[in-house]
């Protein structure tokens, strides 16, 4: 056979799969749904991920990291330490609060200035206000600078009051990993459900199966029109499960973006980006290519003219 | 063309078809295979088509002893035999071309190829300007004629027919019968198994009787 006619039986094929599916609509469509719904399930789980990654992603910077010297430190060693603070790459700025400035502080708000008064000793150590650069602002980042403060001598107690974005990060990569798990068991859910789908479709065919055997068709031959249905399902249901996942955003995001201005953020919920939609819609096909393969093949096999 | 050397057949339930034939059918011969039902005529085109293996025996079909070849063969084989059935075996749901054309389809003849040739095949039985329809649409005798057609359309060596006449009016199963003998006359080795002795009477074609699973009687050529 040459590869033109290859490609044109082909290219029937592929439309003619279209056919049989439009002959019988609202089954096809069903089974459409329920890929689109496994499908949308990971899918929306995986944008509410995304978006409250990209929503706490700025969480790190703007906080700072108070470093409280030893009680011993001088003011000249203070000052050292914070000049060589602020030659690390990882530094955006560096401010001193001698121990008198923290007493006064400590005076003017707490209230307790009697109480203060009695002391003949001022208990506070000199402070350095570090504030990270940027590219610092990093859960490992953040982890690093503070470990290297804490090792420079003098230094008493580093204390970085973020840990618990630290601890959101870790959840959201906690729960990163519960899609990813979900999406591949879903993904199996799909290619089985095609299969079945496909199983009926062959079951129903059997007789123009027969007939393809009888006159010399391959089991190659009579399997390709269900491959393309398979395709056809997957692709189809891809689809649905976009629309599932836009309609779900849109439906999410007004009250979503009212919540954010009230919290002074102009954070907007935001879909899924093309590059995750085209993979959705590779997948969705693959996977219903997947399972008509196989469901086709096992029973196309088993059906033998007599 | 084919020859069947001491051939059994033992269905999985327990029945037995065929008990010992043998015969041989020459290149470009035209045979009829006769005997009340159930005498294994059917057994016999099973056998030519590889939709059954004999139990014992060989079967020879175009210089190939039929036990040899391969399931995954078996495709590649049956394309080089038309067969045409009792109850036509068409696919209901597509148009008379697509029926016709279905062994060039499968045999991966360009797509104009097949146009010319289906018309062509359709020609022969009688059929032309039936395209379009749909196999329902047409008589019992034309819905025949079509599987006559597709089983003709791939030019086949070898024409086998299983009861071709058996839901027609006399007329019409003298007039199928005439067809079977014009492909004949033109090279087409043709065995066409038959229970109506009635209307082989008008052909002078050689007989093969079979009776209790065996050749009973056998007409020389």
């Amino acid at each position: 056979m040459s590869m033109r006619a290859y490609f044109a039986r082909h290219a029937q094929t592929f439309v003619g799969s279209l056919g049989r599916i439009a002959a019988a609509p609202f089954a096809a469509l069903m089974t459409m749904a329920v890929v689109g719904i496994a499908l949308a399930l990971p899918l929306c789980l995986h944008v509410f991920l995304q978006n409250a990654r990209a929503a706490t992603a700025g969480w790190n910077e703007g906080f700072d990291i108070s470093v409280y010297l030893a009680k011993f430190a001088t003011d000249a060693r203070t000052q050292a330490i914070a000049a060589q603070l602020k030659a690390r790459g990882d530094v955006a700025g560096v401010r001193i609060v001698t121990a008198a400035e923290a007493l006064a502080q400590f005076r003017r708000y707490s209230g307790f200035g009697q109480a203060l008064d009695a002391l003949t000793d001022n208990p506070l150590p000199n402070t350095l206000i570090v504030a990270p650069a940027i590219a610092a602002g990093t859960p490992q980042g953040m982890a690093a600078l503070k470990t290297a403060i804490a090792a420079i001598a003098d230094v008493d107690k580093v204390q970085l009051d973020t840990e618990w974005v630290t601890r959101l990060a870790a959840m959201l990569d906690l729960l990163h990993r519960v899609v990813l798990l979900a999406g591949l068991l879903l993904g199996i859910g799909v290619a089985l459900i095609v299969g079945n789908t496909i199983r009926l479709d062959v079951l129903n065919r059997r007789s123009e199966i027969e007939v393809m055997k009888l006159v010399g068709g391959t089991d190659g031959f009579a399997r390709r029109p269900f491959l393309y249905s398979g395709l056809w399902y997957g692709f189809g249901g891809g689809v649905f499960a976009l629309v599932l996942v836009a309609v779900a955003v849109a439906a999410v995001g007004g009250p979503v973006g009212r919540l954010a201005a009230l919290y002074g953020s102009p954070f907007r919920l935001s879909g899924l980006d093309f590059t995750t939609a085209a993979f959705v819609l590779a997948a969705a096909s693959v996977l219903g290519l997947l399972g008509s393969w196989l469901a086709a093949s096992q029973h196309i096999r088993a059906i033998n003219p007599s | 063309m084919i020859h069947f050397d001491q051939v059994h057949k033992r269905y999985p339930n327990g029945r037995e078809a065929l008990a010992g034939v043998s015969f041989k059918v020459e290149r470009g011969e035209m045979a009829f295979l006769t005997g009340h039902s159930g005498a294994g005529k059917s057994s016999i085109l099973k056998l030519i088509a590889l939709i059954e293996r004999p139990t014992r025996g060989r079967v020879i079909v175009d210089d190939r002893i039929t036990s040899g070849i391969r399931p995954r063969a078996i495709p590649q084989f049956r394309r080089q035999i038309g067969v045409v059935f009792q109850d036509h075996k068409l696919l209901a749901d597509r148009p008379v071309a697509d029926n016709v054309a279905l062994p060039l389809i499968i045999a991966g003849v360009p797509r104009r190829e097949i146009d010319k040739r289906v018309r062509a095949a359709l020609d022969q039985v009688g059929l032309l300007g039936t395209e379009r329809s749909r196999p329902l649409e047409l008589s019992t005798g034309e819905q025949q004629r079509v599987g006559i057609a597709r089983a003709v359309v791939a030019k086949p060596s070898l024409l086998i027919a299983d009861e071709p006449t058996g839901n027609l009016d006399p007329q019409l199963a003298l007039e199928i019968m005439r067809l079977f003998k014009r492909f004949n006359d033109v090279g087409v080795t043709v065995v066409v198994a038959t229970h109506d002795v009635h209307l082989i009477d008008q052909f002078g074609a050689r007989r093969i009787v079979l009776g209790e699973g065996r050749v009973a009687v056998e007409t020389p050529p």
